[in-house]
């Protein structure tokens, strides 16, 4: 069983927020910069976006950011050099989140080496199955004391759900429409009758709301409904067109 | 079960998979558990074999090349799929999965294409079952692939341009792949190659079988003989390989060539053969071999055919070349330009640049003049006469 920075948060808090950040972006010794404003800012967890050529679930936000990130020379080599210290000044919850494909060519075991090294407590890793994950990750994730965060969506089954979270630890990633990141389309009504499906299921693990929760209003239905929620489009948005040094000021207006 | 088949899990050896998000899953997962059972069944394959024959016009000929067999100083057959409806194999695929979209209860059909053939053969049954058409096609080959895109309008479909990353067919995959993300109830995607999560490969293969199913029996009713000794075909996703291979796999003694397309050679960046210059990773959910980056990014690949520019290769291919199945070589934009220039002063058939790949293997071989050699012409060369033009200066 792993215990780390995830657990000990949830033990703690409710109506969490999340910030999902690019690494490397807006330039590439960025990193660190905004990872210690979002730390001051008082939000409960981030996540770090590890930038891939072709990333399938992001929308055109993410994937602008993920592609100026890579021209500015981001790898994850370079990142994980860029948080190999963090632990000495960060004390939040860290989780890196990516597509499979420049992971296993890093290599999944030097790759959680380095994440159990810097301090990072979970991976979101989409495009990985969840039973890839049981049947080839999950001794190996656990070894090295990291979460996997799986995910799932209105369209998953009760009976996928229920498996999932039978299997899960740290928290459940709950997509909270069809699409992809950054889609605002689903109503919160839409939404409402999702969530309720969720709650009705008593889930074991914690859950957190993503994928188009963009503003205080957003955020407060999906703490309603959850144990908190992940921002991320709306984030880069922010950092992309006011800086680095406005990051409080997006946080102070989500809460 | 031949020992190249899918496994139940969706792996060719370690390669294959269903490596797609959550969000996904469901779609996924539920083809996978209908689709066998709905190609099995008597319903599906009558529909199928009567579209193949009375609107296809299958079977394609498999013609005996005269002059090229002198030429090459052995027995080359070619088995025609430019002769097929829409000009190239693709209609084959397009045909069995918009049955298949339909029996899924399906409304909405999406694709990606490249140079266009396959969003046309999408476009084209789309058109023949009254359903509604998206096709994703990357900005950068829509304005060098005007004709297709002005066949696909006409045919009613709607041609959505994809403006990420270089605009190609990468681009336009990753598109689809997020719009069957956001419209998981109602959508069908139907992928042009043997790539993708499980069971697209199979699925896709399977659908193409045709393709060396007719091969065998007219080999037979022309030669009085059982097998031919080689078959060869072009390869880039390789839905036509897949589909030429296929009824041959278990033959051993039939010699199997992949020709993947080098681009401007093998030892330069601008190249599209992921077999011979790729190494082993995940795209658009499966493992296979893929032109990357010592990070694990994309790389655009290049070959001057866009039906091969793809930066992967069906899992299939890469269990087949490891194995040592298949014989993967590779045809740079010169030999395939050659080939293409050869086959229609020898044969009287334009191919298209795609099958000219597949051609330009013939001088990379050593045949006997006892040999009897198949070669899969996918497609006409109509949609490349801009490039023949230039090129030829004609």
């Amino acid at each position: 069983m792993i215990k780390n920075r995830i657990d000990n948060l949830f033990e703690q808090k409710k109506g969490l927020l999340s910030i999902y950040f690019t690494a490397g972006y807006p330039n590439l010794d960025d990193t660190m910069s905004v990872l210690t404003a979002l730390e001051k800012s008082g939000v409960d967890m981030v996540e770090i976006g590890m930038p891939f050529s072709d990333p399938l679930a992001d929308g055109p936000v993410i994937q602008l950011a993920s592609l100026k990130a890579l021209n500015n020379g981001i790898t994850i080599k370079k990142l994980m050099e860029q948080i190999k210290d963090m632990r000495k000044t960060i004390t939040m919850p860290v989780v890196l989140m990516g597509y499979i494909n420049p992971v296993m060519h890093y290599g999944m075991e030097a790759f959680l080496k380095d994440c159990q090294a810097a301090g990072v407590d979970g991976v979101i890793l989409p495009d990985l199955p969840f039973d890839e994950y049981i049947e080839h990750y999950k001794d190996m994730m656990d070894k090295y004391g990291v979460h996997y965060i799986p995910m799932i969506a209105p369209q998953s089954s009760d009976e996928r759900i229920k498996y999932i979270d039978s299997k899960a630890s740290g928290f459940i990633y709950m997509v909270a429409s069809a699409g992809i990141t950054g889609n605002i389309k689903a109503s919160l009504d839409t939404r409402t009758a999702y969530y309720q499906r969720i709650k009705a299921l008593g889930l074991k693990n914690k859950a957190m709301i993503g994928f188009g929760i963009k503003d205080k209003a957003s955020y407060e239905h999906a703490c309603n409904n959850a144990d908190g929620a992940i921002i991320g489009t709306a984030f880069i948005k922010h950092l992309s067109d006011k800086g680095v040094n406005a990051i409080g000021e997006f946080v102070s207006a989500i809460r | 079960m031949s020992k190249y088949s899918v496994n139940s899990n969706g792996y060719y050896g370690r390669f294959g998979g269903q490596f797609v998000p959550e969000m996904l899953y469901p779609n996924v997962d539920n083809l996978k558990k209908v689709y066998q059972e709905i190609l099995n069944s008597e319903s599906f394959q009558k529909e199928y074999k009567q579209l193949l024959k009375e609107y296809v016009g299958r079977p394609t000929p498999l013609t005996y090349a005269k002059r090229m067999s002198a030429a090459y100083g052995t027995n080359i057959f070619l088995k025609r799929e430019d002769c097929a409806h829409t000009g190239a194999h693709k209609i084959n695929n397009a045909i069995g999965q918009i049955l298949i979209a339909k029996q899924m209860g399906k409304t909405r059909i999406i694709a990606e294409t490249g140079a266009g053939q396959h969003g046309v053969a999408t476009a084209t049954v789309c058109a023949l079952m009254g359903m509604k058409c998206a096709v994703y096609m990357g900005e950068v080959d829509i304005q060098r692939q005007a004709p297709n895109v002005a066949r696909m309008k006409m045919l009613g479909a709607e041609v959505i341009p994809a403006m990420t990353g270089n605009r190609t067919l990468k681009d336009a995959t990753n598109e689809a792949l997020r719009d069957w993300i956001s419209n998981p109830e109602d959508t069908f995607y139907i992928i042009g190659s043997v790539v993708g999560p499980h069971p697209y490969p199979d699925m896709v293969a399977k659908l193409q079988s045709i393709i060396s199913e007719e091969t065998k029996w007219q080999f037979r009713e022309q030669t009085g003989k059982d097998l031919p000794d080689y078959v060869l075909a072009c390869i880039g996703g390789g839905s036509n390989a897949a589909g030429s291979f296929y009824n041959f796999l278990d033959d051993e003694t039939v010699r199997l060539v992949a020709i993947e397309a080098a681009g401007l050679g093998l030892d330069t960046p601008d190249t599209a053969a992921s077999i011979a210059r790729g190494t082993e990773g995940i795209i658009h959910g499966s493992r296979t071999m893929l032109m990357q980056t010592d990070d694990g990014q994309i790389i655009e690949p290049y070959s001057i055919s866009a039906g091969l520019d793809y930066p992967g290769v069906g899992p299939l291919h890469s269990f087949l070349a490891e194995s040592g199945r298949a014989t993967v070589l590779a045809a740079t934009d010169q030999e395939a330009l050659d080939a293409a220039f050869e086959l229609t002063r020898l044969e009287g058939i334009i191919p298209a640049l795609e099958s000219a790949h597949a051609l330009a293997g013939l001088k990379k071989l050593d045949f006997k003049s006892t040999d009897n050699v198949v070669v899969t012409v996918s497609g006409r060369g109509d949609k490349d006469m801009e490039t023949y033009m230039k090129r030829f200066k004609l």
